[in-house]
C-alpha cells in the first residue's frame, strides 16, 4: 500500500540537467518544487581519486547499474529484441546530475536549419529529396526564439568560445561569457589544414571552464586543469559545468527545493486528461509513495522518460505499422565512424593531456552548409579535431593491419600512442519510421516492470554520409603534416557492443502537430496540459553536434513556460 | 579536495609511506608459503631498481618490502601459470620494457575476477536467454570468471591435446599458435567459446597493463612509462599549449594521497 504524501505544486522526476535548470528557475522565482532521484547524491568531494581509468572508463564507476534497469534492443522489429547485458554502445547516467555529470563538455547551439528541416529541405531541393520512409519534421520552434535561452545556458555555465559568431552556425545575440579553450599544437595543424581548404574552423566551445567565472546566480567556479579526465568521469575542480556545481546548489540555497534521492518514480498519475502526481519506490527500504502535484516534469534520459510515459498509459503510443501514435517517435542517434588518422614518425604530441572539450571543429559540411542535390544523404556531419586526454586502457592507436597483440602489437601501439591524430566527424542521424521505442514484451527491470525496446539500424543514408564526410576528414587530415594518413570511410549495422556515443535523441518529440508529437515548443504534453517531458527525447532528429546546448536552452525555455503555466494553465501554444 | 584537511592533521606515517613507495617491487626470493610459494617466487620482479630497494634477496623479505597483494583470490595455481604464460604473449617483454609477466597482470586479471566485475555483479543477468545476432551483444548466463577460468583450462587442454605439454611448458611459438586459434575459434574444444574467452583475456590483458597500479597489474607504473603517459597528474595548465612533447615520471593514485 503506498503512503500518500501532501499534493505539492511541482514534481521533477529526473535531477540532472534539465531537472536542475527547471529546479534552479522555479525556486528562484519563489515556486516550491519537490526534485526526485532514483540515484544517489553527489559532490565533487567524490572525485578525490577520479583519475583512474580502470574504475570509471572500464567498469562505468558513474553510470546506472544495468543489473536493475537496461534497454533491449534489436536492428529490425522483424527480430526479437534482447537486453544490453554490459555497456556498449552509449552509457547511461545516474544518480544526481545524471549524465551532465559524465559529459566532455562541448557546447554546440543546433543550427538554424535543424529546426526547420523538412521544410528547408524541400524548399531547396523539392519534397522527393526526402526518401520514402525517412520521419524529418520541422521542430515547431525556429531558432531564433530559442536563441536567448541559449544565452541563459551560457552565462550559467560559463562556457568559454571564440568571441565573435563562427561561420555557418546561427547567429549569437551575445558573446560567450569567457574566452576559449588553450590551443594546442595539434589543434593548430588542424585549422591551418582547413583554412588553407577554404573552411572555418574555430576552437570548440567548452563547459570546461576557461578562467574564474562567477554566472549571474553568483556561482564561482574554478578553471579546467586540462587534466585529460573528462568523459566517463566527475570533474574534482568543478571546473567542468555540471548540474551538481551550476544550478542545484541554487535551488537548494533557495530553500524551495525538496530534493529526495534514491526515489525511483514507476508511473505518472493521471486521470486521462491530466496528471495527478507520481508514483515511487524509495529504493533502500522499498517503501511506496504517492507524491500528488499540480504539475509533473520527466526530465530524466531520454529511455526513462519515455519508458515512465508508455508505462503510464499516458499519451498514444506510437505504431510503426499504421504510422500513427506519438510516443516512442524519431529515435535517433549520432553517426559517427567517418573519420582520418594522420601519424608522425618524427614528432610526438602530449596527447595524455587534453579536457574534455578541448579541440577545434568546422561545420562547412553539418547541416545544409553545403549543397546536397548530387549527394544521397542529406545533412552532414561536425568535423574536428579534439584532444580530451588518450588514456592507455581505451587508445592503442596503431596502423591498420597492426595484429591486435603480441610483439607487433605492443611495439607498434607504443610507438604510436602519442603520434597520432585523428580528425573525426560526428554525424548528424536522421529519424525513420521503423527506427523507434517500445515497451519489451518479455524482458523487467528489478521492480518487475518492462524495460524499454529499442529498435534503430543504420540506414544507406548514414553510410553515404559517412563516406562523403570521411573522404573531407582525410583532405583536411592530409594538410597537417604528417608522414601518412589513414582513413576509415564505411559503416555497417548498427551494433550495440562497440562504445560509440551517449547521444540518444527522440521517442517524445516536440512538433506543431498533435497527431505526430509528444509535446509543443514548451516541452508541454499535447495529451496532459500539466506534464513537460524535457530533454533530447524531445529532438525530432539529431544533428551532427552534441546535444548538451540544446536540451539546456529548451529546459530554459520549458521553464519559463511552466511560470506562465502556474499563472494562467491551459495549452501554452 | 575533500580529504585534505584531514590527511593534512593526521601525522606521517613513515612506515606507511615507505610501505607504499617500495610496494610491489621487492618480492624477490620470497617464500609466501603454501601451494604458490614457488610459483610467486618464479614471479620475481628482476628489475634493477628492486635490488636496491632489498639489498639482501637471500632473506625473508621485511614485512614491510612484502607486496601482500600478489597472492591469488580466485586461480588455482594452473590458471594462474596459464594467465601468466599467456598474457605474457599478448604483451611480451622486449627492448621497450617489461611485458604482462613483471607487470603483474596475471595477479591484476586473478583480483578482477575475483571482484564485482568478475561476477557480472552490475550487468543485466536476467533470463530468459535467447541466442543473440552479433550486434547484440554477450547473451549467456555464464559469467565472466567462469567464462575465464574455463578458457584458461582449455588452453591447458587443447596444449595437451597438440603439443602433449601444459600451455606455460610450450615455446613462445607454440603458445601463440594455440592462442591464435583460440582467437579464430579454431580449436573445436566441445561446450568451450574459445573467441569469445580470448577476447575477454585480451582486453583484461591490457587493463592489467594499463590499470592504476593500485589493481595490482602496471607494475611500477612500467606499463605507463613504456609509452610516456603520466599517469595521475593533477593539472597540465602549464604544457598543454607547449610544441615540444613533455616527458612526466608518472604518478598513481597512491602518490595522490600524498599530494591531497
Amino acid at each position: 500500500m503506498a503512503t500518500k504524501l501532501p499534493k505539492v505544486p511541482i514534481v521533477i522526476v529526473g535531477m540532472g540537467w534539465v531537472g536542475g535548470i527547471i529546479a534552479s528557475e522555479l525556486t528562484k522565482a519563489g515556486h516550491s518544487v519537490v526534485g526526485l532521484e532514483r540515484g544517489k547524491s553527489r559532490s565533487t568531494q567524490d572525485y578525490f581519486h577520479v583519475h583512474d581509468e580502470l574504475r570509471y572508463a572500464s567498469r562505468y564507476e558513474l553510470m546506472q547499474d544495468l543489473s536493475k534497469e537496461t534497454v533491449t534492443f534489436r536492428n529490425t522489429s522483424k527480430l526479437r529484441a534482447l537486453p544490453m547485458r554490459s555497456y556498449g554502445s552509449f552509457l547511461l547516467g545516474d544518480g544526481l546530475g545524471g549524465a551532465g555529470v559524465h559529459w566532455n563538455g562541448q557546447y554546440y547551439r543546433f543550427l538554424p536549419y535543424d529546426f526547420e528541416i523538412r521544410s528547408k529541405t524541400i524548399e531547396r531541393y523539392g519534397a522527393k529529396k526526402i526518401p520514402e520512409g525517412m520521419a524529418i519534421r520541422d521542430w515547431g520552434i525556429k531558432y531564433d526564439e530559442l536563441e536567448p535561452y541559449f544565452v541563459k545556458y551560457e552565462q550559467m555555465a560559463g562556457i568559454g568560445g571564440e568571441p565573435t559568431t563562427q561561420a555557418n552556425v546561427g547567429a549569437m545575440s551575445k558573446a560567450f561569457p569567457v574566452g576559449p579553450m588553450k590551443k594546442t599544437p595539434a589543434m593548430k595543424l588542424f585549422e591551418d589544414s582547413a583554412k588553407k581548404l577554404g573552411y572555418h574552423p574555430y576552437v570548440i566551445p567548452s563547459a570546461n571552464l576557461t578562467e574564474v567565472y562567477k554566472n549571474p546566480d553568483g556561482i564561482e567556479r574554478a578553471p579546467c586543469q586540462y587534466c585529460g579526465y573528462c568523459e566517463r568521469f566527475g570533474c574534482e575542480y568543478g571546473a567542468k559545468a555540471d548540474p551538481v556545481v551550476t544550478v542545484l546548489p541554487v535551488a537548494q540555497k533557495s530553500g524551495k527545493l525538496d530534493l529526495r534521492t534514491h526515489a525511483n518514480v514507476t508511473e505518472v498519475l493521471h486521470d486521462g486528461k491530466k496528471a495527478t502526481g507520481v508514483r515511487y519506490v524509495n529504493t533502500p527500504t522499498g517503501e511506496e509513495y504517492i507524491q500528488p502535484a499540480d504539475i509533473v516534469i520527466l526530465s530524466g534520459y531520454l529511455f526513462s522518460n519515455v519508458r515512465l510515459l508508455l508505462l503510464s498509459k499516458l499519451g498514444k503510443p506510437y505504431d510503426p505499422n499504421t504510422d500513427t501514435g506519438a510516443v516512442g517517435r524519431n529515435y535517433a542517434y549520432q553517426v559517427n565512424g567517418a573519420s582520418t588518422n594522420v601519424v608522425f614518425e618524427d614528432r610526438e604530441f602530449n596527447m595524455a593531456m587534453g579536457a574534455g572539450a578541448l579541440g577545434s571543429s568546422l561545420d562547412d559540411f553539418n547541416g545544409d552548409n553545403f549543397d546536397h542535390s548530387d549527394l544521397k544523404f542529406l545533412h552532414g556531419a561536425n568535423i574536428r579535431f579534439t584532444q580530451t586526454g588518450l588514456r592507455p586502457i581505451q587508445y592503442q592507436p596503431a596502423p591498420m593491419g597492426t595484429p591486435k597483440w603480441g610483439a607487433e602489437f605492443k611495439k607498434q601501439t607504443l610507438h604510436y600512442a602519442n603520434r597520432t591524430l585523428t580528425v573525426a566527424a560526428q554525424g548528424s542521424s536522421m529519424p525513420w519510421r521503423h527506427h523507434y521505442l517500445d515497451l519489451d514484451p518479455e524482458y523487467k527491470d528489478a521492480l518487475g516492470l518492462p524495460l524499454i525496446r529499442l529498435t534503430f539500424d543504420f540506414e544507406d543514408q548514414d553510410r553515404e554520409l559517412v563516406k562523403y564526410i570521411a573522404g573531407k576528414t582525410k583532405e583536411i587530415a592530409d594538410g597537417m603534416g604528417g608522414t601518412k594518413t589513414e582513413i576509415h570511410d564505411s559503416i555497417k549495422q548498427y551494433n550495440i557492443v562497440p562504445y560509440q556515443s551517449t547521444h540518444n535523441t527522440g521517442g517524445a518529440i516536440m512538433g506543431s502537430d498533435p497527431k505526430t508529437s509528444v509535446v509543443n515548443n514548451y516541452l508541454q504534453m499535447w495529451d496532459a496540459e500539466n506534464v513537460f517531458v524535457c530533454g533530447a527525447s524531445a529532438f525530432a532528429h539529431n544533428s551532427g553536434f552534441n546535444p548538451t546546448a540544446t536540451v539546456g536552452a529548451l529546459a530554459y525555455r520549458t521553464a519559463e513556460g511552466i511560470a506562465k503555466y502556474l499563472a494562467k494553465p491551459g495549452s501554452l501554444v | 579536495m575533500a580529504n585534505k584537511n584531514e590527511s593534512s592533521q593526521q601525522p606521517r606515517d613513515e612506515s606507511r609511506r615507505q610501505f607504499l613507495k617500495y610496494s610491489g617491487t621487492a618480492i624477490g626470493g620470497v617464500v609466501v608459503g603454501g601451494v604458490i610459494g614457488g610459483l610467486i617466487g618464479a614471479n620475481a620482479n628482476t628489475d634493477k631498481k628492486d635490488e636496491a630497494a632489498q639489498p639482501d634477496t637471500g632473506k625473508p623479505a621485511k614485512p614491510a618490502d612484502r607486496d601482500y597483494n600478489q597472492a591469488l583470490m580466485f586461480f588455482n595455481q594452473d590458471q594462474f601459470m596459464t594467465a601468466e604464460a599467456a598474457s605474457e604473449r599478448i604483451y611480451p617483454k622486449d627492448d621497450s620494457g617489461p611485458g604482462a609477466k613483471e607487470l603483474g597482470v596475471a595477479f591484476f586479471i586473478d583480483h578482477q575476477m575475483a571482484s564485482a566485475y568478475g561476477m557480472n555483479a552490475r550487468e543485466y543477468m536476467s533470463p530468459p536467454f535467447y541466442k543473440s545476432e552479433a550486434t547484440q551483444g554477450y547473451q549467456l548466463s555464464f559469467k565472466r570468471r567462469e567464462l575465464v577460468a574455463l578458457g584458461l583450462d582449455s588452453l591447458n587442454v587443447y596444449s595437451m591435446d597438440k603439443y602433449q605439454k601444459g600451455f606455460p611448458d610450450l615455446a613462445p611459438e607454440e603458445q601463440d599458435k594455440v592462442l591464435g586459434d583460440f582467437e579464430q575459434d579454431a580449436v573445436n574444444i566441445k561446450g568451450v567459446p574459445a573467441s569469445t574467452f580470448f577476447a575477454y583475456f585480451l582486453n583484461l590483458t591490457i587493463e592489467g597493463v594499463y590499470a592504476d597500479p593500485l589493481y595490482g597489474g602496471n607494475k611500477n607504473m612500467d606499463g605507463w612509462r613504456m609509452r610516456n603517459y603520466p599517469g595521475n597528474q593533477m593539472s597540465f595548465t602549464e604544457q598543454i599549449d607547449k610544441d615540444d612533447f613533455v616527458k612526466m615520471e608518472p604518478l598513481s593514485l597512491s602518490d595522490h594521497l600524498e599530494i591531497g
